[in-house]
């Protein structure tokens, strides 16, 4: 919960919500910008962002991306992560 | 020498352990007399014990663990009251993942679940708010759970729900502050530490200064760091480095994701949607000041306490007893490792966790129930 995972923007999907969708790890979803918005949505698209329970907090560049995303997985926090993910989308009704 | 295969950088690694040893030696640290230090951060704890870092450095540095493990220190009351807002007819009640084994007096959320409560859990307080969206005649409750990395999350739901007047969902806050522990902990007489280890991702949040007050006040080094192995010893070199100048600042080790005064949108959404209550308990280490935060009055439709006349300090069930024979409290304040716990390894392990502790694998007994007793570094010498 306290651990970020990187992902990537891929499209800004509600601008006015501040929502995009990204890439983490392979998998797909939707996040929230409010919090690295300060440059402009369409800036955004492209980059890497370190994602807490949905909302991108910081911007990364793609090495520091890759590292953490290393360092999650030897904690196995990454594919823990992307399996919470995956089982939110299962709690849809 | 000695350095760790497995690391992305192990000649890094190689060169910060010697320079550890050396500024060990420096200060004249030894096995009985250790240079003692905190690191506050759950995710620090797990990568300490991933990568063995405890017995990789030089003998005389002693890790304490923190009590930055959210749900390791959710006191028992507030488990029983999210079970009884969940057992609520019409409620959908969500949740972390984390926080679903956390005992509680009568029940965990999985028992509560089992019993016939409708609670799934999500990633994101957003998907709660999705699921009040699909299920208008339902109460949808999200469980707000965490530190500073967490709350920025729920407190921008919160004001985006009442955006949209989405009327049928609320949050449970028991969201926690990092920097009220510490004083409680650094003004604890029994509680000899040296130096502190500082979370990177709460500190990405609220920014560095927030920690201040343990250079200033307390004459104690305390530096910011990343998870990564290297990043940690690093952290604990720098820490070691003030020590022998005599020097007590705050530094950042992890510059690179931490902003020197955080991140203002959070900083804004926090201080909008929520306050701090007067006090807060906190499993093993009880009530501390301001140490916790609830749903202001303008968002009161949004704060389930009000919904459910649950709030905190409403009933008398808020002692935070831990089961015969847990020696949680002590563990949770350093003063014994999990191992000098009777029930560790034992009654208690992570498929039927009797402490909080052992529920996280940020939770001290969890990893040391990990990685402690079958893990060993490798060291190439
Ligand atoms: S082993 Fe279990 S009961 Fe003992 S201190 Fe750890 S979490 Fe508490």
């Amino acid at each position: 919960m306290c651990l970020g995972i990187p992902g990537q923007i891929v499209e800004i999907t509600d601008a006015e919500r501040m929502v995009a969708r990204a890439e983490i790890s392979g998998v797909s979803r939707e996040v929230n910008l409010a919090c690295v918005a300060e440059g402009g949505l369409e800036a955004l698209v492209g980059k890497w962002v370190l994602i807490h329970v949905g909302f991108a907090m910081a911007v990364i560049d793609e090495d520091e991306a890759a590292k953490t995303l290393a360092a999650l997985e030897h904690l196995g926090e990454a594919q823990e992560t992307l399996r919470e993910i995956a089982e939110g989308e299962g709690a849809r009704p | 020498m000695r350095f760790v295969e497995e690391f992305r950088d192990p000649a890094l690694a190689k060169g910060l352990l010697a320079r550890i040893d050396a500024a060990a030696r420096a200060i004249g640290a030894t096995k009985e007399s250790p240079v003692r230090i905190m690191e506050i951060c759950g995710g620090h704890t797990h990568a300490i014990f991933r990568y063995g870092l405890d017995r990789l450095v030089h003998e005389g540095i002693e890790f304490i663990h923190g009590p930055g493990c959210p749900v390791c220190v959710l006191p028992m009351a507030r488990v029983d009251e999210a079970v009884e807002i969940a057992e609520q007819p019409g409620v959908i009640f969500t949740s972390f993942g984390d926080a679903m084994r956390v005992p509680g007096t009568r029940k965990s959320l999985l028992q509560a679940k089992a019993d016939g409560a409708d609670i799934r859990t999500v990633y994101s307080p957003l998907d709660a708010l999705d699921l009040a969206r699909e299920n208008p005649e339902r109460e949808v409750v999200f469980f707000g759970l965490g530190f500073e990395t967490t709350t920025p999350s729920t407190a921008l739901t919160i004001q985006q729900a009442a955006r949209e007047g989405v009327g049928n969902f609320s949050v449970f806050c028991n969201h926690i502050t990092v920097p009220p522990p510490i004083k409680a902990l650094l003004d604890d007489p029994h509680m000899l530490l040296d130096g502190f280890v500082g979370p990177g991702h709460v500190s990405m949040v609220i920014g560095i200064h927030a920690y201040d007050f343990i250079a200033r006040d307390y004459g104690k080094p305390i530096v910011v760091s990343g998870f990564e192995p290297t990043d940690l010893l690093q952290s604990v070199l720098m820490v070691l480095e003030q020590i022998r100048d005599g020097r007590a600042e705050v530094e950042n080790q992890y510059g690179r994701v931490v902003p020197e005064h955080g991140n203002p949108v959070s900083l804004a959404a926090i201080a909008d949607v929520y306050e701090e209550r007067p006090s807060f308990a906190w499993r093993g280490l009880g009530e501390i000041d301001r140490s916790g935060l609830r749903v202001r009055a303008k968002y009161a439709a949004f704060d389930a306490e009000e919904k459910f006349g649950i709030g905190y300090g409403a009933r008398r069930a808020r002692d935070v007893e831990e089961p015969d024979g847990t020696a949680c409290a002590q563990v949770m304040t350093g003063r014994i490792k999990p191992t000098g716990c009777p029930l560790f390894g034992t009654t208690c392990n992570p498929e039927t966790p009797m402490g909080a502790l052992m529920v996280s694998s940020e939770g001290a007994c969890a990893a040391y129930y990990q990685y402690g007793g079958r893990r060993e570094p490798e060291v190439v010498e």
